[in-house]
This record gives structure tokens, sequence and C-alpha cells, in this order.
């Protein structure tokens, strides 16, 4: 039995400690704290969330125009139980984070005020009336300081802003679009920009409880629903005071949920739900993989960000369907990896055959690749994938004493194959614990390699794909995909993710109700994903802050004490 | 005795005045208070700088073909640190340091990197809850040249970092030795050496800008929870060293006589594949030297390879991580000959790295001997994650303070007795370093001149 124990540990640790370096890139953080969901509460509702690449670019975008390019690397983002979206209220910037922020609010800046784009953004200059600008620059910073700040700026803001000119304007001799762009570099490097900074009222619905106030609600609304900042109309509401009354509320999420730019709110969502972040460091190996082109990583995101937009938010479909779908978006790039032929580069969708061994998510290469090893697939790291994010289980991390010394016996026929090896793990009880669970849905998707392309023998012998998830039996990708379709834990760990997506945090205790909540009313709806964030944008809960009683308790760090990873 | 901290003189004469003292969250106060002990250091009075860095590999060793058996100096060079042969009279080794876990589990690849980081075990990166020693350096020394800090990776991923102010910050690398170039010698620089020098007011304007920017703090901190005010004053104080570096690009920087501005490298693609990767470090070895002659930085972090090393040789559909848990003992060789093999080739890294010190003429001496360059793993033996004698290294002279060439040997003192005496020589004023069972209160002599 020792034999079998060592054995069984090797496999493990081999196969499942891979992922902090292989995904991540980074040290191997314990498996367990990388995506545990139950991860320590914040002790208040953090109120500072940095703003994600993606929303920091389409909020210059919305501002200031899509031809406005930005240029630099941003700091990585914190994964916290398995979401990017939870470790934006963690993070802050360090020194050589703000040294790019500052390089691109400049250049930013810089493009704005050019003579291409002036006129248009700008809109005015120095009159005879007004021969320094002084009233053009106070128009345009109040202006593009509310949608910059997604409030009003402050009287001493704006008086900074107009100084700012003024003394560059001098300084860099005397051209005021030149002082312009200094000034709004400012404003483009200020905390208020970078971070989400919600401010909290007395609740009137809560007596003693805090709540948002407009301006925050108008933020939390529209980088959920549109990833970027509020337009001009959401402001309006703002300032009216109309977010800060049920039917406001319900007014302008039904507008924001109406538009198309949804679509971005919702990738935004599965691609941090997902993590398919995590592909823009993947790496395969070219002589194993020909198939796998540089830009196939990125294709095979898009194909799976497609997938789930056009079946779900388009198509309003059953959420429980994009594990079973048989419509697969494809271009030329992937076309070679599913030994599909597509007649052009471009994107379009194919409908696979009732008998093709592709079926859902689970199937796709974004899934397949993604959890795999750079030079073959990994049954524990797709099976621990599984568990994580489509179960919200916690896989620990496994045991760092292993002893080895029995895989030395090189003659040792009992296990040549991967499903023999891996099935080694069932035989001792520490690593079965976690690996009945994870391998045999791995074990499930073994028919696709590293890359993930079919593949029907594994060196000349056929592979064996059965296995079990919660009592129901299925062999192979497609089965497994209808088992996953058809248990509730997938379907309420969806819930709790999208909440926890939409807080930005991990749950606190009186998350309980509104998550009952929001499980009902999505059986309820037959499991539409946008009926779920309508939900969710509508609740008064959503909005409600909770501070530590008393006086907080200085931290030693910020934000929650587990569950991160960069 | 208030200093000017942004008075790049300053920094060639060696730091003065009082001890540095040590930080802990929040921190901002310190850099504002005007009090220039916060970022001076004590450096003996020596003429020129001495800069303080990591070099980092992931995945350890096999030890028996690793640690020397000599102890002092010349000691043997066993298989995997034969590529060292050339270097060795720069290059200390430091074996059999324990890493006390002090109860906690032996996160696989984390603890013990944490732990001879931070002096704190942690069993997850937001547990981890004191700054890496490379920060506390950079604290104490930073200050007065371009850069406080510079972490650079050859492996692609700004994520390859085991920098942190703690565990939600992460100071993230430079991960391609274009962007490192262009950070470094791109259109911030100046030369050093340069005839003239005329300030640029645009430098002025940004320093004033960001001060504008630096009046919202008291405002916000006014109104957030204690943990949102760590994370407001980390950017604060990210804000300010940002303006104390305009501050200094705004007087004519002091000349550096080994300071060779050098050509923009050819771009290389990121790679896992040994040999590409050991291609792309040398170069940023080589920029290194020169931002370190520019007087660009005085700290530095080099990540070779993440701490569960997904090196690996192209075509071969294992690196070297599963294979240091899958490839078999060789009977006959008695050791994972694969496993060796990328030990090694690391190991003419790690030599690479001290050579392109080493060639910088500097003083009377090198580049390097102004230098103390600390290099370790995460692990000792990969196979089964020890950390109990993870391997480590120093090079470089630190001015004169530190032996080098000399093999210490310890018989499991903890390994945070060699990150208090790093800090120590490098002007940090601390006597003890540490928490519980990891704690360290003596620095190690053997090494001191």
């Amino acid at each position: 039995m020792n034999r079998m124990k060592a054995i069984s540990r090797l496999v493990l640790v081999a196969s499942v400690i891979v992922t902090g370096g292989t995904l991540m890139g980074a040290a191997a953080p314990p498996e367990g704290e990388a995506t545990t969901p139950s991860a320590e509460a914040p002790a208040s509702t953090p109120l500072l969330r940095r703003l994600t690449e993606a929303q920091y670019r389409a909020s210059i975008a919305d501002i200031f125009g899509d031809d406005i390019k930005v240029a630099g690397r941003f700091e990585p983002d914190l994964r916290v139980g398995g979401l990017l979206a939870a470790g934006a209220s963690a993070v802050s910037v360090t020194p050589g984070g703000f040294e790019q922020y500052e390089a691109m609010a400049r250049s930013i800046a810089e493009q704005v005020v050019d003579p291409v784009h002036r006129d248009r953004l700008v809109g005015c200059g120095p009159t005879e009336a007004d021969p320094t600008g002084r009233a053009c620059a106070r128009a345009f910073f109040e202006r593009v300081g509310l949608r910059l700040y997604r409030r009003p700026l402050g009287p001493s803001e704006v008086t900074l802003a107009l100084t700012n000119v003024e003394t560059a304007r001098k300084q860099l001799g005397g051209d005021f679009y030149t002082g312009v762009g200094a000034a709004l570099a400012g404003l483009l490097s200020g905390i208020e920009f970078i971070f989400q900074i919600e401010n909290d009222v007395a609740d009137p619905a809560r007596p003693g409880g805090r709540t948002l106030d407009a301006w925050s609600r108008a933020s939390r609304l529209s980088y959920l629903l549109w990833n970027s900042t509020p337009d001009a109309e959401l402001l309006a509401a703002a300032q009216s005071g109309a977010l800060m009354t049920e039917v406001g509320l319900a007014a302008q999420t039904d507008r924001l949920m109406a538009s198309p730019r949804i679509v971005n709110g919702t990738r935004a969502f599965f691609d941090d739900y997902l993590r398919l972040e995590d592909l823009n460091t993947i790496s395969k190996d070219g002589l194993i993989y020909p198939g796998f082109r540089a830009g196939a990583a990125a294709d095979a995101r898009e194909q799976t960000l497609r997938m789930l937009t056009d079946l779900l938010v388009t198509g309003r479909g059953d959420f429980r369907d994009m594990l079973t779908t048989r419509q697969m978006p494809m271009n030329g790039m992937l076309s070679p990896l599913y030994r599909v032929p597509v007649g052009q580069q471009d994107w379009t969708t194919v409908q696979l055959g009732e008998d093709d061994p592709r079926a859902g998510i689970l199937t796709q290469v974004a899934f397949l690749a993604g959890h795999s090893h750079p030079g073959r697939s990994s049954p524990t790291l797709r099976g621990k994938a599984i568990l994580e994010i489509l179960l919200c289980e916690e896989v620990p991390a496994p045991p760092a004493n292993v002893n080895f010394t029995v895989v030395q016996d090189v003659s040792n026929p009992q296990y040549l194959t991967t499903r023999q090896r891996v099935q080694a793990h069932l035989d001792d009880e520490e690593c079965a614990s976690c690996h009945k669970r994870m391998d045999p849905m791995g074990l499930a998707l073994e028919k696709f390699d590293g890359a993930g392309q079919f593949r029907a023998q594994e060196n000349g012998v056929p592979i064996d794909t059965k296995g079990e998830v919660d009592g129901v039996r299925f062999d192979g990708a497609v089965q497994l995909g209808r088992a996953l379709r058809d248990n509730p834990r997938v379907q309420s760990c969806l819930v709790q993710t999208a909440y926890r997506y939409a807080v930005g945090r991990q749950l606190m205790p009186s998350d309980d109700t509104m998550l009952g909540r929001l499980n009902k009313q999505f059986v309820a709806s037959g499991f539409r994903v946008p009926d779920l964030i309508h939900a969710i944008a509508t609740s008064p809960a959503y909005y409600s802050v909770y501070r530590a009683a008393a006086r907080p308790v200085r931290m030693t760090h910020g934000g929650q004490v587990s569950g991160g990873q960069f | 005795m208030a200093l000017n901290t942004t008075r790049r003189g300053f920094m060639l004469r060696g730091m003065l005045g009082g001890g540095a003292v040590a930080l802990s969250l929040p921190f901002l106060d310190c850099f504002l208070d005007g009090n220039g002990a916060a970022i001076a250091a004590t450096l003996g009075g020596g003429r020129l700088p001495v800069r303080f860095g990591t070099w980092f590999w992931g995945t350890g060793v096999i030890p028996d073909r690793w640690n020397p058996n000599k102890v002092g100096p010349d000691y043997d060079l066993p298989a995997q640190l034969a590529a060292l042969k050339d270097v060795q009279q720069h290059v200390s080794v430091l074996s059999g340091f324990a890493v006390p876990l002090d109860g906690q589990a032996n996160s696989p690849h984390f603890s013990g990197n944490i732990a001879v980081r931070t002096g704190t075990p942690a069993e997850g990166w937001q547990k981890i809850v004191a700054p890496s020693f490379d920060v506390l350096i950079a604290d104490a020394i930073g200050g007065g040249s371009v850069f406080r800090s510079l972490d650079v990776t050859p492996d692609g991923n700004p994520r390859t970092s085991y920098s942190y102010r703690d565990g939600n910050a992460m100071n993230a690398s430079i991960p391609t030795p274009i962007e490192m170039y262009q950070k470094l010698f791109g259109a911030d620089f100046q030369d050093p050496n340069a005839a003239t020098f005329t300030p640029d007011p645009r430098y002025m304007v940004r320093k004033s800008v960001l001060s504008g920017v630096t009046d919202e703090r008291r405002k916000l901190l006014q109104r957030i929870g204690a943990a949102d005010r760590v994370r407001v004053d980390q950017y604060f104080t990210s804000v300010r060293e940002v303006e104390q570096k305009l501050a200094m690009q705004l007087e004519k920087p002091p000349r550096a006589e080994s300071c060779r501005v050098p050509t923009k490298p050819v771009e290389i693609a990121a790679s896992t594949d040994i040999a590409k990767r050991s291609a792309a470090h040398k170069v940023m070895a080589d920029l290194l030297a020169m931002a370190l002659s520019c007087n660009q930085t005085k700290v530095f972090n080099m990540a070779y390879s993440t701490a569960l090393s997904d090196l690996r040789k192209d075509g071969s559909a294992t690196g070297v991580h599963q294979n240091t848990h899958e490839e078999l003992t060789d009977r006959k060789l008695g050791y994972q000959p694969t496993v060796d093999v990328f030990v090694t080739q690391t190991m003419a890294a790690w030599a690479d790295f001290v050579r392109a010190m080493a060639a910088v003429n500097e003083g009377d001496g090198t580049l390097l001997d102004n230098m103390l360059v600390f290099a370790h793993s995460d692990v000792s033996f990969g196979k089964n994650h020890a950390v109990d004698g993870l391997p480590m290294m120093l090079a470089g002279r630190a001015g004169g303070k530190v032996r080098s060439g000399i093999h210490v040997k310890s018989s499991g003192d903890p390994v945070t007795r060699v990150g208090l005496t790093l800090q120590q020589v490098m002007g940090v004023s601390v006597d003890g370093w540490g928490t519980g069972a990891t704690r360290a209160t003596r620095g190690l002599s053997e090494l001191l001149v």
C-alpha cells in the first residue's frame, strides 16, 4: 500500500500544482488559496475598486472616442476567489504601476488636445474676450471631469485644473492646448479615475443602514452592464436623484440592458468567470502542437465569448445549454484545431453534427488547451477547473512532502497509461478526497489533447472516458456536459459567482438573503443570464454598504486575507 | 538633519546621517514628513554607491549535486555548480539553512520562497503580511536614483515577480528586453555624461501636476475604511515616487564614468525553452549592468524563471517542474538526468549574470565589487518540495563590506539570518527580522569583512 500511496501522491503533485506555473505564470500559490470562493469575507464593504484594463480602455474610448490610443502595460490584476473583479477591491497601485498610468495619462491627453482632435474634443479656445482661454478650459474640465470621475468635479478640483493649465501654458511656451493637455493628464492620473471610489449615505429605506449614493450607483450600474463609464443620461439620472429610487433604478437598468452594449458587460463577466484572461500567458510547444499557431489562444478566447453571448445574451437562451450546445463559432485560425473546414477566415458559426465528439464550452479549445500543460493534456487540471469554476468547490493544496521512491521502479507495468496513473490517486485516502472529485471529469475529456485537438487513441491505446459526477454516470465529453447541464450545483455556482462579480468582492454574511432570492429567480426565469443580471442591478441589497462596527481596526494589509493570486 | 532626497550628488557621496527606519504600513508619512533618514542609508562613506539585487530561479536543485562539501574559501564545485568556475571568486554559497514554517503547511513552491523573502512564511498570496526584504532595502537606499527599484524577468510575464509590499501589492516585472530598454534608456533617459544639461520644463510641469493629485489624499482618507485606507496610501506613495523621480530629472545628473548607453536590443520573443530563456536573460543582464552603472537604479530583482518553473526544451512534452516529480532516478547515475541538465543550465545563466556585472569597470574595481546580489530558489530538492537547505548564493563584495567566494555551511539556522545580514549590510537599521520560529536576531559574521 505504501507503494500505491507514493505513486498516487506523485501523480497528484505533478499534475495538480502546475496550475500556477502554466496558467498564471507566477509563483505557485497553493491551489486552494488560488481559487476558493470561501476566502475570508471583508469586514466592511470595500469602497475602492481599481478599473480593470478593459474598463480603463472602454472608459477612454467612450469619453474621447476609440481613435484615442491607449498604449502601455497595465499592472496585472489579482484573482481573488477565482475572480479578477473581486481582486479589484484588494489591490492598489505600485510605484511601477503608477509610472505606467502616468505615462498613459500623458499620451491620452496629448492626443485629445492635438490638432487632429482638439476641435471635436475640446471644442473651444482662447478668444479676444478670453485671451487665456480660461472660460473654455473651465467648460472643458467641468464636462470631461464629470465623465472621468463619474461625478461633478468640486470647485477646488476645477480650480486646480485651471491652475495647472496656466502653469503649464506659461512654462511650455504659451500654447493653450498644451496647458489643457497637462492638466488633463493630471485628472487621468488621479485616484478618482483609476479607481471606482464609492460614496455611501444613510439608507432611507433601512434605518441605521448605509447605501451607495446616486453617483456611485451610476458607476456600479454602468461598469456592471457595459463594463465602461456611465453615459450622459445615466449621469443625469444620478444628478436628479432618480437612481436613489427603485423606479429610477429599474428604468436605467432597462435602458442599459436594451442597448447592444450589454454584450460588452456580459462578455466581461464570462471572461472573468471562466478565467479566460489566463489564455494570454499560456504557451504551447510548437513542435508538438504545430496546429496551435500564434494567435490561436486569443481566438479560442474569442470563440468561447462569442458562443456565450450568441447563446445567452443575443439569443436569451438557457444558461445550462452552454454545456451542450452544438453551435460553434469558428474562424480560419481555429478550424485546423477542430478539423472543421470553414470557407472564410473571419468568424462564422458552424452547426456540429449530433454524433460529433464536441458539444459545449468544455470541448472548446479555450477550456481544453487552457487547462493543459504546454506539451500534453492534464485530466487533473481540467477536472480541477470544472470543480472550481462550474461547481464553486474549493480544491486544497496538495501535500508537499511526498515520498517518490516507488516510482524509481521502471519495471512496474501497472501505470503505463494516464488513466492508470491517475487511478492511483483513488487508492490513496488522502489524495482520493480531492482526486475522486477531479479526475473522472477530467478523464472524460481525454479524447482531446493539450491543444484541444480530437484524438481517438493515446499512444495506440483506446481512451477510456467513463466517469461519474454527483451520482450521474457519463462516458465522454458530450455526456459529461449533459450531466453538468442538469446539475443544480452548476446553476447556484453561477448565481454566486455572478453576484461576487457584480459586487466586486468576496461574499459577506449579509449577502445570504440576496443569494437565496437570486437563486429562486434564476430557476424561475428558465436560467436566463440577462434576467439574473437585471435582478442584481435592480435590487436595493446590491447597493447596500456595511461598515465594521465601531472604530475600524487598522489592518496590516488591505482587503480580504486569503484567496488571492496574481 | 533634513536631507534633500532628490539631489543626485547625494547618492554618489554615499548616504549619511542617521539610521534608516524600518517601515511598516502605512508608510506614506515616512516619505512625506521630510525626514530624509527614511530614505537615506548608511554606506560607510564609500564613494561609489552599493547596489543590491536578487536573482531568482525556480524549482531548486539536486542537493547532492549542488552543495559544496568544503567550507570557507576555495570551496569545491559540485557538478551543478561547475559553470561558476571562472566567477567562483565572486560567488559565495550559503547552504544548510532551515526554513521553519512555524506550524504552517508547506505550500509547494510558495511557503519557502515567501519565508526567505519576507521572513514570515505564508500559505497564500493575500496572507503575505510583510514586505519582501528587497523592498525594505529599496526604501532605505533606493532614493536618489531614477528608479527606487527595478523588477525584471526574461519570461515574458509581468506576474513573474517575488517582490511585494504586501500580499495585495506585487511589484510587477518588466517582462521583455525591449520594454526594459525603453523604460531605462527611452525618452526619459538623461545621459549622465552628456556635455550639457538643460532642465526640461516638461518635467517641472508633470511634477507640479502630480503634486495636485496628491492634494486629494487627505479628503479621501476621511471617508473610507481601514483596509481601503492602506490601499489609498499605497497609491499616493507611488505618486510621490514618480514626483521624486521628476524632481531628479530637473537636476544635472552626476557623471558616471562607467556608464555606456547601450543600443536598443533586438526583439526576442519570450519562450519557455531554456536556451532561448537564457539568451533573453543575458541581454537583460547586460542592460541591467548599464542601468546600474548609469545610476538608473540601486536595487533590482531579476526572476530568471517562475517558482514553479515552466522551463522546457522545445519539443519536449514535459518541463523541468514535471520532470522533478516524474523523471526516474537513473540507477547508474544516481540522479534524475534531465533535471540535472536544467539545473546546470540555470546555473550557467547565473554565471552569465555575475560575469555581466563583473565586466563593467568602476573605480578601482568592477561594478560587481560595489554590488551585493542574493540568488536563491523556492525549494531545495525540487522532487519533494523540501525547503530546508534551500539553495542560496551571494555575489559581489558590497563595496568591500562583504567577503566573497566562500562557502558558509549552516547546520539548520533559520534562513532569516541571511535576510537580516543583507539588510544590515545595505544600511537598513534593523536588529531582528522575521516572526515566530523564523525570527533571527543575529546576522552572519562569517560574511562580513
